[in-house]
């Protein structure tokens, strides 16, 4: 479907999509095989201004230039989600580690650390999850202790994306343990900062250019000014990020099931069987007819809410949920019939729908499952219905 | 350090077919492209720029629709655009497109180096860089594989040449000719390709360059392709076919008995 975007917004497809070409394709097995992060292949985005789309240009970023970012962001990711999915997440986990900073930061903390992540000069990280802090994000064991000028951090923070490449980190940390949720603040930490080291590297089913690591917190002593907002307003910070973050996540899994289908219809296109192409076979087509559909649909519902966030709607977090939902359960599926139409190749590592399987479920886990997705959106339904009934 | 680099926009030479009674290109329906040596080219020229400061600006003679390559300089990194064009430059060789870009450095002024591709791929000539040091009487240095030293008075650079390196060093102004051994071109920025779109490029024609008639387009070349044809592949291959040992022997009989050396 032909969305007209503008000329600004093409470019970044266009540059994104001759990355992908000239340095993703040509490796992407080779990092998934051997989970190495690509730090070359973010270096060359970097170059190519593609860092900054997210940033206003009072930071150094760009996205004035695109109506707002989150379209910029979006397409972006969709695109680099083509080629790979594990590139494409982290770079786009950088836009996820600096929203704190770009919703609640201070002005200071913008002018600080906004420009060299719209450069490219430094990466950026969100560090929320724990080991019992899933999808129950209240339960943050993390502390931060106020000392004079300073906030002392104790506690392990687990799978963090760009983790162990990100010299810029936000961390949610309680500060008031008897407030619970109330008692979440956000912070943000530098690499090298004493106190704070990494731990292990995941070793993970898709995404594996991705790198997943521990941070791990140990008296590490940060100034009082780096933290975000005021004391309490953590998990607010949080949630926020995350409504604001999730059509990345989104537009990630249109990307690869929109890979994932390219690879079917064109092997569907080439493959003989029978004496003739299996795209003749009705029961090719109509697998080939729902995928294209679901496609297309999900990256309605995505193009929809990044336009909603662009245009400075208040509340956003259905929306951002179904999109959310529905592109990565899209992105499953799609897959998953891209392994079964190319058949045995397909479960191949030489051809690279099984990588493109791999990397779609990951979609439905992180930045809130999807279920947690559907707690979102049936909440707010019931907030609107019972807003109607008044 | 103020740096020309003179690009040609070239058809896709992948796609291109002759027509055998014309002796000319097909060129329709065929994708142009930036000559791929003048990328090489134009990158050592932006290297140079962002290291030692100054300008880097792009120009190509051709028609109108040649400003295609130089907006894609431009995305790239480019800091001006000139577009040589005029119905009189038509059907000009290699010594009166070189003239013509010549004019155009002088008409500059202050230019440091001209750079450009080894050749194009589709002339395949490599004359037009060493032509247009002629026409300037600055010296050369071509088929430039690595660029050692540069600064405001001189120039340091290695010169592959067939089982060798040639180390040579020039003042300035020089021109070079670039391999592809040189870089590896970066890709178009976001910021780059913004202003490629929004980029005024003059257009210069033979009387901005005060050329007379005699020495532009066909009336001021020297020669003329005859004709182009495309030549016919003599094959002469041999297949065979038996145990290893029965084909090693034959081909070692064939080499032995063959003019091979």
């Amino acid at each position: 479907m032909n969305y007209y975007l503008s000329e600004e917004l093409n470019d970044i497809k266009e540059l994104c999509a001759e990355i992908a070409l000239k340095y993703i394709l040509p490796v992407r097995a080779e990092l998934d095989e051997e989970n190495r992060f690509p730090r070359e292949i973010i270096k060359v985005m970097a170059d190519s201004d593609l860092c900054g789309i997210y940033i206003p240009e009072e930071f150094g970023g760009s996205a004035e230039m695109f109506g707002g970012g989150s379209m910029a962001l979006t397409v972006a990711t969709e695109e680099l989600s083509k080629a790979c999915g594990g590139v494409a997440v982290s770079y786009a986990a950088n836009a996820l580690g600096a929203m704190p900073i770009l919703i609640s930061g201070s002005e200071e903390q913008k002018k600080k650390y906004l420009p060299d992540l719209a450069s490219g000069k430094h990466l950026a990280a969100f560090a929320l999850t724990e080991s019992e802090a899933g999808s129950d994000a209240g339960r943050v064991k993390t502390k931060a202790v106020k000392d004079g000028d300073s906030y002392v951090l104790n506690g392990t923070k687990q799978w963090i994306t760009n983790g162990g490449e990100a010299q810029i980190y936000t961390v949610i940390a309680q500060t008031d343990p008897s407030r619970g949720a109330r008692g979440l603040s956000a912070f943000i930490v530098e690499e090298g900062t004493p106190g704070f080291s990494y731990g292990k590297k995941e070793d993970k089913m898709g995404i594996r250019a991705s790198s997943t690591m521990e941070l791990i917190f140990e008296d590490c002593r940060i100034p009082a000014s780096n933290l975000i907002a005021r004391e309490g307003h953590g998990f607010l910070v949080a949630m926020k990020t995350l409504n604001k973050s999730r059509p990345g996540v989104a537009a990630q899994a249109v990307g690869i099931a929109q890979g994932a289908l390219d690879e079917a219809a064109k092997y569907a296109s080439e493959r003989v069987q029978f004496g003739q192409r299996i795209d003749s076979f009705q029961g090719i087509q109509f697998m080939l007819a729902d995928m294209a559909t679901q496609v297309e649909a999900a990256r309605a519902l995505v193009y929809g809410v990044s336009k909603m966030i662009d245009s400075d709607a208040r509340k956003y977090e259905k929306e951002s949920a179904m999109a959310k939902v529905f592109a990565s359960d899209v992105a499953m599926k799609v897959t998953t019939d891209a392994v079964q139409i190319l058949g045995g190749y397909g479960y191949m590592k030489e051809y690279p729908v099984e990588k493109m399987m791999r990397d779609a479920k990951i979609t439905q886990i992180y930045e809130g499952t999807n279920q947690i997705q559907r707690s979102v959106i049936a909440s707010a339904l019931i907030k609107e219905t019972a807003a109607r009934g008044k | 350090m103020r740096i020309v680099v003179a690009v040609k926009q070239v058809p896709d030479t992948a796609e291109v077919r002759i027509d055998e009674e014309r002796g000319t290109l097909i060129r329709e329906g065929i994708p142009s492209i930036l000559n791929p040596f003048d990328e090489y080219a134009l990158e050592e020229a932006m290297k140079w720029r962002d290291e030692l400061g100054g300008t880097v600006t792009v120009i190509t003679m051709g028609p109108p629709q040649a400003e295609a390559v130089l907006r894609e300089a431009v995305s790239m990194g480019a800091d001006e655009a000139v577009l040589l064009s005029d119905r009189a430059f038509a059907g000009a060789d290699t010594w009166a497109t070189s003239h013509t870009l010549a004019k155009a450095v002088e008409k500059m002024g202050d230019v440091d180096i001209v750079m450009t591709g080894k050749q194009a791929i589709d002339g395949d000539t490599a004359q037009t860089g060493p032509s247009i040091a002629a026409s300037l009487d600055w010296p050369q240095i071509t088929f430039v594989g690595f660029v050692q030293e540069l600064n405001q008075d001189s120039i340091v650079a290695e010169r592959y040449v067939e089982g060798g390196c040639e180390v040579i060093r020039s003042s300035l102004p020089v021109v070079i000719t670039v391999l592809k051994d040189a870089n590896i071109p970066r890709l178009p920025s976001l910021r780059g390709k913004m202003k490629s779109r929004k980029i005024e490029i003059p257009v210069w024609g033979r009387e901005d360059l005060e050329l007379p008639e005699d020495e532009v387009g066909l009336d001021g070349s020297p020669t003329r392709v005859v004709s182009i044809t495309t030549p016919e592949i003599i094959s002469n291959g041999e297949i065979h076919h038996g145990d290893s040992e029965y084909l090693a022997k034959l081909l070692v009989d064939s080499l032995l008995g063959s003019e091979v050396t």
